[in-house]
């Protein structure tokens, strides 16, 4: 700490626990969000971060960029296109063929090195394993901080972004600040912000910078990729209907039950967290904070108690239906609709009076 | 060869209880394990040595009573156990945490040999962010491998790996230089149930305990609280939807009401129901 005699008491509150932020860093300014592409496919979490970011930009008045990285080539340009129908004021691009495939060295050095050099105040990253793998060694290397898997980004009166996120393995939420350090980082998983409404519009200013690196410098080398097999994807994070089950279903051998009526609606299903721990329910079921996020239109939970690290994975759903046997259980705080009874009862009989009601017969008569 | 696996005690998440007015952690009579996720990283590393010899070191970084998780480790067969503990180090965001534990990566590199890798588990089940083994990958200048599913290939000559990585739609083969820091899938392995040799060794086998100037820490303005960008301002439980849930008890209702009472929320459902349904 200095010498020098302070001129005011510090106010009370949050205030107290600030700094003034160091001179070098008064010069970053703008909302950054990531865009990334693998394989020449934009995430979708992308877009949804652009929705989140164009609100904190507007807040701050400032403008909303996106950082696209990838191959020279149509994908990043069209990347670069569409970044301005979901909101960019502008656009900051790495185009290179080392680009092509993602590598931790290279898009470390793009990204790390286009933010020494237009200085964002704050920088938004999806949360994948791209996005993960590189936000850990930006922020290492920046030597800043770096929030991950927030539920909800705002700012606050004196400009500071205040990054809210599940914490104690989900049990608690908690806001985070990145003081006295820029630019201010965070993480976001898929689904968690809606995708904003795209609207068609001119390309505007692309800012372009070169990746500095030959093939040479870069130490690690793609062999191959294995795309997943379509009928290996899960589509849960971007379903329309979803069931899931929990604990109170009482056996692996019950889960079948939520298989079931999950198929009748041509719904994806799912699971809570302590279904994967015991084995009964392969991780990429798993919905909630250390799962996948879901916003379906209808998401029916059976047998989950709703502990907070289930409820931030799914309160983005349009319509929530619970069953469970405990009228007190914490789900049916944040569901719409709440059966009180054994979903392992209650399940076959709605599986078979969905099957009748969506049956072709029930079809026409609601056609006509 | 050497390896370095870095562990984590953390609570069991499944025994949390939050006090239900002060919204604090209750953390008395709450038991800790090892990190579920740092098991796979810590079971390939064994399978690695197995296959390769060498040795395996465990660190961690925690209270005194981390020593628990490190004789765990220890009795499922690594062959050293580092902890990293002091005051200094309390309040560590993810920026702080990987500072001391590449520090101490130095220090085991210095006394006990250069690692060829360094594990962690994909993340931690307590703070869930998936930072620290990037983190300490780029402070120690390593190439960094994460989310792998299998290591293919480890040539000690040539000083390669090969890794088949999880990305976003598929699996990357990639090829890298060791020295590399490696973070582990969930479901990749089976933790063994060590020997009894390896109980019995563990049960009275030195801990080498660091604090943060034992470790070479030469600034500790980076260590702890003191050395993280970010705080945490606020801790609060998320409150009720302002609006109930509609209670109706299952058991009095036949299915097709209860399906009506879901429709009749959103009318538009069903026809989008049928068309969902028709998918199959």
């Amino acid at each position: 700490m200095g010498t020098a005699p302070k001129t005011a008491a510090p106010a009370a509150g949050r205030a107290a626990t600030k700094k003034e932020l160091p001179e070098h860093f008064k010069a970053y300014k703008h909302v950054w969000v990531f865009i990334e592409q693998e394989r020449g496919q934009v995430h979708p979490v992308s877009w949804e971060l652009m929705g989140a970011g164009r609100k904190l930009a507007d807040k701050l008045k400032v403008d909303l960029a996106a950082v696209v990285i990838g191959p020279e080539g149509e994908a990043t340009q069209s990347a670069a296109a569409e970044s301005f129908c979901y909101g960019a004021d502008l656009v900051y691009m790495v185009a290179d063929h080392l680009l092509a495939d993602y590598r931790n060295e290279s898009y470390t050095k793009a990204l790390t090195d286009v933010v020494n050099t237009y200085k964002p105040e704050i920088l938004l990253l999806g949360a994948t394993t791209l996005g993960r793998d590189l936000a850990g060694s930006v922020a290492t290397t920046l030597l800043t901080g770096l929030t991950a898997d927030c539920t909800e980004l705002d700012v606050d009166a004196d400009g500071s972004l205040a990054a809210t996120r599940p914490t104690f393995g989900g049990s608690l939420l908690c806001t985070i600040y990145t003081l006295n350090y820029r630019p201010q980082m965070a993480t976001v998983r898929p689904r968690v912000m809606p995708m904003p409404e795209r609207v068609v519009r001119p390309v505007g200013r692309v800012v372009n910078h070169p990746l500095g690196l030959v093939e040479d410098d870069i130490v690690t080398k793609v062999l191959s990729f294995l795309p997943d097999r379509d009928s290996a994807k899960s589509n849960l994070a971007y379903a329309d209907v979803v069931v899931a089950g929990g604990l109170g279903l009482g056996s692996p051998e019950n889960f079948q039950l939520v298989r079931q009526l999950a198929t009748v609606l041509g719904a994806e299903y799912g699971c809570s967290r302590p279904l994967v721990q015991k084995g009964w329910v392969t991780s990429d079921r798993q919905i909630g904070q250390t799962g996948k996020t879901i916003r379906p239109k209808l998401y029916i939970a059976a047998g989950i108690s709703g502990a907070i690290q289930h409820r931030v994975g799914v309160e983005g759903a349009d319509l929530i239906v619970a069953i469970n046997t405990d009228r007190n259980a914490p789900i049916f705080d944040f569901a719409h609709m709440g059966i009180v009874t054994d979903a392992i009862r209650l399940l076959p009989a709605l599986t078979a009076a969905f099957r009748a009601r969506l049956s072709p017969h029930s079809r026409d008569r609601i056609a006509s | 060869m050497h390896i370095v696996v870095c562990i984590k005690q953390v609570p069991d998440s499944a025994q949390i209880r939050v006090h239900p007015v002060t919204n604090t952690i209750m953390r008395q009579g709450v038991p800790t394990i090892i990190n579920p996720y740092d098991l796979f990283a810590l079971e390939a590393a064994l399978e690695l040595r197995d296959q390769f010899g060498g040795e395996v070191t465990v660190l961690t970084m925690g209270p005194p009573s981390a020593e628990d998780s490190l004789r765990k480790a220890l009795t499922f067969g690594a062959d050293r156990a580092v902890l990293l503990t002091d005051r200094f180090f309390a309040g560590a965001d993810t920026l702080a945490t990987t500072y001391a534990l590449a520090t101490a990566i130095r220090k085991i590199s210095t006394e006990f040999g250069a690692p060829d890798l360094v594990f962690t588990g994909k993340q931690t089940i307590d703070g869930d962010t998936a930072q620290v083994g990037p983190g300490i990958a780029k402070r120690l200048g390593l190439l960094q491998l994460t989310y792998v599913a299998k290591i293919s290939a480890l040539d000690l000559t040539a000083r390669t790996i090969d890794a088949e990585r999880r990305s976003e739609g598929g699996v990357q083969l990639l090829r890298t230089r060791l020295p590399c820091l490696v973070t582990m899938l969930e479901a990749t392995n089976q933790i063994r149930r060590g020997a009894m040799a390896d109980a019995l060794r563990a049960a009275r086998a030195p801990i080498v305990k660091w604090s943060a100037q034992d470790a070479g820490v030469e600034d500790i303005s980076k260590c702890g609280l003191r050395g993280s960008p970010t705080i945490v301002k606020r801790v609060f439980a998320p409150v009720a939807r302002s609006e109930k849930a509609e209670l109706i008890e299952g058991g009095e209702q036949p299915a097709e009401a209860l399906i009506d009472a879901i429709l009749k929320r959103q009318p538009a459902l069903e026809t989008e129901l049928a068309a969902l349904a028709r998918g199959y």
